[in-house]
């Protein structure tokens, strides 16, 4: 289930006044990840874009249908899947392929589980998170791309803050933080050996917040879960946990029926939610304006393991 | 609302990121949650509750144990007036390339000295830089003004020394700004300590400092990146030409050029996602769709008829050398991009290189060094349209690729596309 953009109160019109005004920035924006899309299209012969369901992979989508206007999007899609996501993303997420017309492809994080390719974490605090890394890189091998697209940006962590726009994988999918391409105006160098890939982020210059402008701009449906909700949830380490069948409480916790929504979307078991009415996005974005707190440290425990926990993580090929 | 890039530059330790922390810190652009993690690093002792501002952007292991700055950090922050994207490079000569890549894209720079050390090399190295890169405005941030005791004259011989850089580089516009990035002064809030300078704060600067670009103002230039053919029933014939804008405006009806092959054609629409736009904008992404039949895909520039491009394969250009590996040498072989074109080049000669020191230019080197600045001549395999760099900078300039490596080793400005305009040049190309 989605919630409609188009809420006819006093609040959506000057709603739509504010994002009137950001109007130029976000068409700066908007044609900077245009261009990135078409050179990637040109440039590669097999590219594929990431698609989570999560708002900033949605942008990314719609940027792509705009861009190659009104041809098709010349890229294939994959989704990595943990097995433990949002029943409402994925919902949403199949819904949105079968409108573009195109195939899914479904990297399976159960499916390396199963095969032994991978070892589940034990106890309750196990997280598929990064399991993710061994079946994205898997899947990228076997479908031989050469690139994939994806929806991370600069200001959401300060290791992203530091990525290029094109930004270079070696043969064992590793970054190597210390020698990237110098990367000057918008010629972007997307030469590579075979069994190399480039990962590419043509929203790196977009933040929380222009993301949100944009989606209301453009009129995008995002997943429920974006918007308050009620949802039995207990604490963890200072933040909202959803209940569900792949998260064990531990003996202290205990759930209650709470008011929130989703600032993030990952996976059930490292995704938190926050306390929240927002139930429009012109709510949502009043919520984020003000927000004390960034999105990834408001929602993600993946992030917390160390100072470098991201770092350390894109360096083995994560996202 | 509108943006702005901006790029900061300045010698280790002149307090580049301690500038940026204040900026964001001031302007409450820092999360609590951020915060909170500085200041359970171990690594910040000297700032209000105890936080390091430049951990803020120093966002790898080793930046943040080196203390250093290795590489670009980009950062966001708006106020009501203006959105703003932050380059904060290293100051490390060692990274010179890394300041390189993010003054490329900036419509400004700001340039730190640490006013105990005044203008020291790397201030040159910059200065010469952000001038080369075309960068029409510098703020001169003079910091640490603190431990001068905010001294009037201490500033002002600063400033004067910077005015000999500025001519000699050939810097447009300089805002000096004496600041205290540690205490505040003058960075969001006027400094009461310098009650002397009648100038405006950092920020409200950069709120207000009008943004021109050359290439906005400048013909028509569109670098096809991509060609839409739907080849379905309804749309057989569509052939879109999918680039950006990055020179002028452009409507349908408008005669145009397509190069390098010389076809002449007439816009029959300016689209955006399948839709026609009334006109064309710089920076828009747009499709264009030609009234004729021509010869065009990736790599055509298709451009104002009337004043186009030069078509060459032989230009002398600007460069800095980027590569660790090995230095430049005159013959060496590269592959070249130029907005969508790619060919192959050599690097025939080495007409004279900056000296930052003296910032004089030394005649006939015999190779480049990394993080060298060098004037060449550049012979392509094919023909390439460009621009002079000073008129558009997005189809003026250039990068060189390691064709066995396929790292890129330098970043080109082209200065003139007409060799025989370059005396020096002239004299020295092998295939005059």
């Amino acid at each position: 289930m989605t919630v409609p953009v188009d809420d006819r109160s006093a609040e959506a019109a000057a709603f739509l006044a504010s994002t009137e005004r950001e109007a130029s920035h976000l068409r700066l924006l908007e044609s900077e990840a245009i261009h990135i899309l078409r050179e990637v299209a040109a440039e590669f012969e097999r590219p594929v874009l990431l698609f989570s369901g999560g708002k900033d992979s949605i942008v990314l989508l719609r940027l792509a249908e705009l861009a190659f206007a009104p041809g098709r999007i010349p890229f294939a899609v994959m989704h990595v899947d943990t097995g433990h996501n949002f029943p409402e993303v994925i919902e949403y997420r199949d819904r949105r392929m079968a409108e573009l017309g195109a195939s899914l492809i479904v990297g399976s994080v159960q499916d390396a589980i199963d095969r032994g390719r991978v070892v589940e974490e034990r106890g309750p605090r196990a997280s598929r998170n990064r399991l993710q890394t061994t079946v994205l890189l898997d899947s990228i091998a076997e479908h031989r791309f050469d690139a994939a697209l994806g929806g991370a940006r600069r200001d959401e962590e300060k290791a992203r803050a530091k990525e290029r726009v094109f930004s270079a994988r070696d043969e064992f999918g590793q970054w190597n933080p210390r020698a990237q391409r110098p990367e000057l105006w918008n010629l972007y160098n997307g030469l590579q050996h075979r069994g190399e890939h480039m990962r590419v982020f043509p929203l790196s210059n977009w933040t929380e917040l222009d993301i949100w402008h944009y989606i209301a701009r453009e009129g995008l449906e995002i997943p429920s879960i974006y918007f308050a909700h009620e949802r039995e949830v207990f604490e963890r380490d200072g933040m909202l946990m959803s209940t569900g069948q792949y998260i064990q409480l531990l003996p202290n916790e205990h759930p209650s029926k709470q008011v929130v929504r989703y600032r993030t979307v990952g996976d059930m078991t490292c995704t938190a939610a926050v306390p929240s009415s927002a139930s429009s996005l012109y709510e949502v974005i009043q919520e984020i304006a003000t927000a004390r707190i960034t999105e990834r440290g408001a929602s993600r425990t993946d992030d917390r393991t160390s100072e470098a926990a991201m770092e350390d993580r894109k360096r083995e090929g994560y996202f | 609302m509108d943006l702005l890039r901006f790029a900061t530059a300045g010698s280790v330790d002149d307090g580049k990121s301690t500038l940026i922390g204040r900026l964001l810190y001031d302007s409450k652009q820092v999360f609590e949650d951020t915060l909170d993690s500085l200041k359970r690093s171990t690594a910040g002792t000297n700032f209000d509750d105890e936080v390091n501002l430049a951990l803020l952007t120093d966002g790898l292991r080793a930046e943040r144990e080196q203390g250093i700055t290795i590489d670009v950090a980009y950062r966001y922050f708006a106020t009501p007036k203006r959105k703003f994207i932050i380059a904060d490079s290293p100051g490390h000569v060692q990274y010179t390339r890394n300041m390189i890549t993010g003054a490329s894209t900036a419509d400004l720079t700001l340039i730190l000295v640490d006013a105990r050390n005044g203008v020291v090399e790397q201030t040159r190295r910059h200065a010469a830089i952000a001038a080369l890169l075309g960068i029409r405005h510098v703020v001169l941030c003079v910091n640490k003004m603190d431990l001068v005791d905010f001294d009037q004259a201490r500033f002002a011989s600063i400033v004067r020394d910077f005015e000999f850089v500025q001519e000699t580089v050939g810097l447009e516009r300089v805002t000096p700004i004496p600041i205290s990035a540690l205490t505040g002064d003058n960075v969001v809030e006027r400094s009461s300590a310098m009650p002397w300078f009648e100038g405006a704060p950092l920020l409200e600067f950069l709120e207000d400092v009008p943004i021109p670009s050359p290439a906005a103002a400048g013909p028509f230039r569109f670098p096809v990146q991509y060609v839409i053919r739907p080849q379905t029933k309804d749309l057989h014939d569509y052939r879109g030409y999918a680039g950006t804008i990055l020179g002028g405006r452009v409507k349908s009806g408008d005669a145009v050029v397509v190069l390098p092959g010389g076809q002449r054609s007439t816009v029959e629409s300016v689209d955006f996602a399948g839709e026609p736009l009334e006109a064309g904008e710089i920076f828009q992404a747009a499709t264009i769709r030609l009234a004729d039949d021509v010869d065009a895909g990736r790599g055509s520039i298709i451009a104002d008829a009337a004043h186009p491009p030069t078509v060459t394969r032989e230009l002398v250009a600007d460069l800095c050398w980027m590569s660790e590996a090995s230095a430049l040498k005159p013959r060496q072989q590269f592959l070249l991009k130029t907005s969508t074109q790619r060919v192959k080049a050599m690097v025939t000669t080495l007409v004279d290189r900056l000296d930052i020191e003296s910032l004089e230019r030394v005649g006939e080197p015999s190779e480049l060094a990394l993080n060298g600045l060098a004037r060449v001549v550049i012979r392509t395999a094919d023909p390439v349209a460009v621009d002079p760099y000073r008129k558009d900078r997005w189809t003026g300039s250039f990068i060189l690729i390691d064709p066995a490596t396929f790292a890129t080793v330098a970043a080109g400005m082209v200065r003139e596309t007409d060799t025989s305009k370059d005396a020096a040049a002239a004299e020295e190309s092998v295939y005059a």
